[in-house]
């Protein structure tokens, strides 16, 4: 896909890339890897040092070796059946981790207000991954998180004082940012949104209400 | 633009282990000594490509004290650590044809398999992975983007030698998962745009080929 120009930052990917990025986080992340060959590619770069680090790794101690008849054992279970997990597929606006996320079923919409839909998809004491559903030219909810919030657009477009972000476009917010996202005139914006902690609609009408009646 | 002109004090030093030919392709067999792609490379693709179980536990042998090494390191016992060497074996033999020499050295492409499986195991949780690409019927792999991007690896390994101690425990803990991803600092001077680039041009062949095929 091209015109992506919000790409994933490089301590996010090498987070993502030696697995210590959480399961929310790494489900935008996968997904917009998904979408865009330069972060699939970056990510093959930061592998590349995983791999030559576990290549140098054994040379530095002699000492460490493996259990005699694991090697056997191995050879033995190349024939086993095996079940392949599912593969998913792309569906629509869904890139494959979306869908397996999502189970390979369609979101279950909830509404929220102003025309405004989620469907979670996870949600632990890890952080909380979801699908956002803004119709065109609507305020994206005011809400809460605590520290870092990924939003991937997977379809239409929403512009915010750092700029617009179309599909494929990864937008990476800290705590500190205080934005007001629009969605543009138009299809709905779907997008794919996780944080850190369990994300609150704060007094989500009053809180609206100002700037689309402005509007 | 690739370069093919390899520098002897550039190559990877040979694991102890003997080649036997009949792992490599015969079209590898036939190729000048400087477009040959590294033995782990012929291993790989002779288990992709012929389901070799020579070859195969010639990989066993390389990678499997390297991969208990690196799991060891996050505190787990050596018996669970076996655990997750043997499915990150496995999953290799079984994801074989996913093998893209042209994107990913075979260290990677298993650097990539551990961290996913460890997670799998330890966390009980599968780790959110990107669409896999469809890789075309028919491969025509060219040598020599193979061996291009090992010759970029074999540089980004120097340069992985020359960090200051401090600098290069920090690269470690970073990259085997032991830092969170606000405690990483990206800037270490590692030389990976040409790897990244090099990788680009794999992706873009491949998705040029598999266009081919979607249009015959």
């Amino acid at each position: 896909m091209s015109g992506i120009t919000h790409h994933i930052p490089d301590e996010l990917l090498i987070a993502y890339a030696s697995g210590s990025l959480d399961q929310a986080y790494s489900l935008v992340l996968a997904a917009h890897i998904s979408m865009c060959d330069e972060c699939r590619a970056r990510l093959g770069a930061h592998e590349a040092v995983g791999g030559a680090m576990l290549e140098e790794f054994a040379a530095s101690d002699q000492s460490i070796s493996v259990s005699s008849g694991m090697k056997a054992r191995l050879m033995d279970a190349l024939d086993e059946p095996y079940e392949a997990p599912p593969v998913y597929e792309r569906s629509g606006v869904f890139p494959a981790p979306v869908m397996e996320a999502l189970g390979g079923l369609p979101p279950k919409w909830k509404p929220l207000g102003m025309g405004v839909r989620q469907s979670i998809l996870s949600h632990g004491k890890t952080g909380s991954v979801r699908l956002l559903y803004i119709p065109g030219g609507q305020a994206v909810p005011d809400h809460g998180h605590n520290g870092l919030e990924l939003t991937l657009v997977l379809q239409g477009a929403f512009s915010d004082e750092t700029g617009r972000f179309g599909v494929g476009d990864m937008e990476v917010a800290n705590s500190d940012l205080e934005h007001t996202p629009i969605a543009d005139e138009g299809p709905a914006c779907i997008c794919l949104a996780a944080t850190d902690a369990a994300l609150r609609f704060r007094s989500f009408i009053p809180r609206l209400l100002q700037p689309v009646f402005r509007i | 633009m690739l370069e093919l002109d390899v520098d002897p004090a550039l190559e990877v030093p040979a694991p102890p282990v003997t080649v036997e030919m009949h792992s490599a392709t015969p079209r590898e067999r036939k190729d000048v000594e400087k477009t040959t792609p590294s033995e782990q490379t012929l291993w790989m693709l002779a288990v992709r490509d012929k389901r070799d179980r020579v070859a195969f536990g010639q990989l066993f042998d390389h990678f499997a004290p390297r991969l208990k090494g690196v799991i060891c390191r996050s505190g787990i016992s050596q018996g669970q650590a076996e655990d997750i060497v043997q499915d990150v074996m496995l999953t290799v033999w079984r994801k074989a044809h996913l093998f893209d020499p042209q994107r990913a050295q075979v260290s990677s492409w298993i650097y990539q398999i551990a961290r996913n499986r460890q997670i799998d195991v330890i966390r009980k949780e599968r780790r959110p992975v990107p669409e896999e690409l469809k890789q075309p019927e028919e491969v025509q792999e060219d040598a020599s983007q193979i061996v291009a991007l090992e010759q970029e690896t074999t540089r980004l390994r120097e340069a992985l030698q020359r960090l200051k101690p401090a600098q290069r425990e920090m690269v470690e803990k970073a990259y085997l998962g032991e830092l969170s991803h606000s405690d990483i600092r990206a800037e270490t001077g590692l030389p990976l745009g040409t790897i990244k680039s090099r990788i680009r041009l794999g992706l873009e062949r491949l998705r040029h080929e598999l266009k081919g095929t979607e249009t015959t």
